[in-house]
Formats: structure tokens, sequence, C-alpha cells
């Protein structure tokens, strides 16, 4: 099936989930990472339960805080 | 070496005096030429800790920035916060939280009647001070 990741067109096998898709992506230190697919939210603790299908828009997002 | 723009520290500036003592913070974004950061854009972002001594980007709006750099055709350089209080230099929690070594840091200090803006690269905890020049608008 067709997604497009991080504004890249990719090719991945049917019924891939969120979690499959951050091991494939090679995403660095993942537990840290905010992902959306089609614009909605995935809370960390569904990637495994997310499966992706055809067409889907997949973003990876790095928290980014800190403190003084 | 990281180039930014007058306008653009001045819209840094100006933010992060308006949110003091809050932090402010965002994101910055532009081209490669050379070995060289170029800043051609600043993302002003909401702090979600709305805290004087801690910040967190808000995601729906780094969402939206992504999406704008991309339309744009611009690379995500790296980020920005105020220290209102402190100097400009990165936190024992910035540096925890510095998870991306290729980016660039830049840490706006107002403890001082004179703003002190500096760039850091921060890799394995420890922060390396990056040669910022901030040149005149031209677009």
């Amino acid at each position: 099936m067709k997604l497009t990741v991080a504004g890249k067109n990719k090719e991945y096998a049917d019924g891939i989930t969120v979690a499959e898709l951050v091991e494939l992506e090679n995403v660095e230190t993942p537990q840290y990472v905010t992902v959306t697919v089609n614009d909605e939210f995935v809370e960390s603790g569904s990637f495994a339960g997310t499966t992706l299908k055809d067409g889907d828009t997949v973003e990876f997002l790095y928290f980014m805080g800190g403190g003084c | 070496m990281i180039k930014l723009r007058k306008e653009d520290y001045e819209t840094i500036l100006a933010h992060a005096k308006k949110e003091a003592p809050v932090e402010a913070c965002g994101l910055i974004a532009g081209h490669i030429d050379d070995g060289d950061k170029i800043v051609d854009k600043v993302y002003i972002l909401t702090n979600t800790d709305h805290a004087e001594e801690h910040f967190t980007l808000d995601t729906r709006e780094q969402l939206a920035a992504v999406k704008d750099m991309r339309a744009n055709g611009l690379e995500q350089l790296g980020n920005w916060h105020s220290h209102p209080v402190s100097p400009s230099r990165p936190s024992d929690e910035d540096k925890r939280l510095a998870y991306d070594s290729t980016a660039s840091y830049l840490i706006l200090s107002l403890m001082d009647d004179e703003p002190v803006l500096n760039s850091f690269h921060v890799e394995n905890n420890e922060a390396t001070k990056e040669v910022l020049k901030i040149v005149n608008s031209e677009k």
C-alpha cells in the first residue's frame, strides 16, 4: 500500500501498524515521538493497535522542550 | 555557522519579552548553504507548559509548522526558546531533552538589560556553542 510518510511517498506492506512503521522508518527515540495519521494524533499507547491503510499520511513530531 | 535575519531576531525578541516571565519558544527553518544554516523563517509556538522554568512546544502548532516548512521548501533547522531570568546557555534539562543532534538550539536570555542570543549544538548531553550571525534583512 502507498503511504505518505513525513512528506515522502512510500510503499509498505498492507496492514502494518503505526508501531511497525515507527520501527521500519528507524525513528530515533520513539518514546519521544508524537505520530499523526491524516492529521489525527495517535495516542502513544495505541501505536501497536493502529493499523494503517492505503493512502494514509503519517507525520512524526519529535518532542521539543526544556527548562532554564 | 547559523545566520538569522535581524527582523527574525526582533520577532523572537519581541515575543519573548511579551511572554516574560513565562518562557517563549518556537521553531526555526531554512536551508543549508555551503555548510551554513540559513534561517529563512521563524515560527512562534505556544509553550504548553505556560511556565517560567520550562517549555514544551504545542504539538498541533508543530504539525502546522512542519507542513508550512514542507510547502515552502524549507528544512527544520532547530528550535528557539527564551530564558527570562537565566543566562543564554542550555540548562541540564535543555541538554537532556535535546534529542536531535543535527538541530540548532537557540536560547535568548533576557536576564540582563541587553538580551543575549546564542545557538548551540547538543550531542550526548554536551552543548557546543555555534557561531551565530545576525544579518541585515535581505529577501
